[in-house]
């Protein structure tokens, strides 16, 4: 249960860091990074998502059954990915898919 | 408040418990709907990966700065979400009504921003179909039917957000909140949030693709 009380000036900060990373993550895509473009992108997406989890959702200060059920619906995407992705990334063509476009 | 709150429904014992069901509860909703979008992922990365090139070149006619300033909206949205749930707990009501009020204004203001995005879109016969911009690639269209789909089904979440934000600033406004029960207004945060979590990952697929090539 959150009987800790999350002081307002941690809410700002989390807020202001988010508003750096939408810039950074905006000016990085300016840039012709390669394949890093996606890493860059896709990390600070991820760390927004840290940030907004932790702080905003107050996950950082529940009860680790909480955790559980905040892990839950994560673990079920990975295993979606993970049987979907593996499916098509692994095909050398996409021959039906080809052939309609 | 008497000992045995009146906020307290069955079957639970005190009110910790009765919040911790839940905050499960929620969790496990949103669960499905970490699922329901991540579907929709899915097809982005598979489609992705097979049309690099159409994806790129579709991506570069969607309009960055309405994505940005949407993003910068909905992020500070969540500010303001967030500051209402910390007023709350300390029961200040009034507080509630005036931050919930403010984020409802940030959310019509995205949707009416995504208005004008749509008719721009549609203004540049980026609608998939027989009518679709002749100069893109075929295979383009799938990543505008994604687009189509996945900022329509995240602007009907944020549409219920704006319903569900009203009806907790009514309950506030009745002084329904206090220290010891406010679950409604914490819950809906916890929605609101992942409203945003959602676009924070659209802005960069839909609106970011290799932009230094635009």
């Amino acid at each position: 249960m959150n009987t800790t009380h999350v002081p307002k000036k941690l809410y700002f900060g989390v807020w202001v860091a988010l508003l750096i990373l939408l810039f950074a993550t905006w000016a990085a895509a300016e840039l012709n990074l390669g394949v890093f473009n996606n890493v860059v992108a896709l990390g600070i997406a991820f760390a927004k998502m840290a940030l907004v989890l932790l702080f905003f959702m107050h996950v950082k200060y529940e009860k680790r059954l909480t955790w559980v059920f905040v892990a839950a619906g994560f673990i079920w995407l990975v295993i979606m990915f993970g049987y979907i992705l593996g499916d098509y990334l692994t095909r050398s063509t996409s021959p039906n898919l080809l052939k309609v476009y | 408040m008497d000992s045995a709150s009146p906020t307290l429904a069955m079957p639970y014992e005190e009110m910790p418990q009765q919040k911790q069901a839940a905050t499960l509860g929620m969790w496990a909703f949103l669960s499905t709907e970490i699922l329901f979008f991540g579907v929709m992922f899915v097809a982005y990365i598979v489609y992705r990966t097979i049309f690099p090139e159409a994806f790129a070149l579709a991506s570069h006619h969607t309009i960055v700065l309405y994505g940005t300033v949407n993003t910068a909206i909905l992020l500070t949205s969540s500010l303001t979400m967030a500051l209402a749930v910390h007023a709350a707990k300390e029961g200040n009501n009034k507080l509630v009504v005036r931050f919930i009020a403010i984020t409802i204004l940030f959310a019509l203001a995205f949707l009416v921003i995504k208005g004008f995005e749509y008719h721009d879109d549609l203004d540049e016969h980026l609608w998939p179909g027989p009518h679709f911009k002749p100069e893109l690639p075929h295979a383009s269209q799938i990543f505008w039917i994604l687009y189509w789909i996945m900022t329509g089904v995240h602007a009907v979440h944020v549409t219920v957000g704006v319903g569900v934000m009203s009806f907790i600033a009514r309950m506030a406004a009745k002084r329904k909140y206090s220290p010891e029960y406010h679950t409604p207004v914490e819950m809906t945060g916890l929605y609101w949030h992942f409203v945003d979590i959602i676009w924070i990952f659209l802005y960069p697929l839909l609106y970011l693709i290799n932009r230094y090539s635009a």
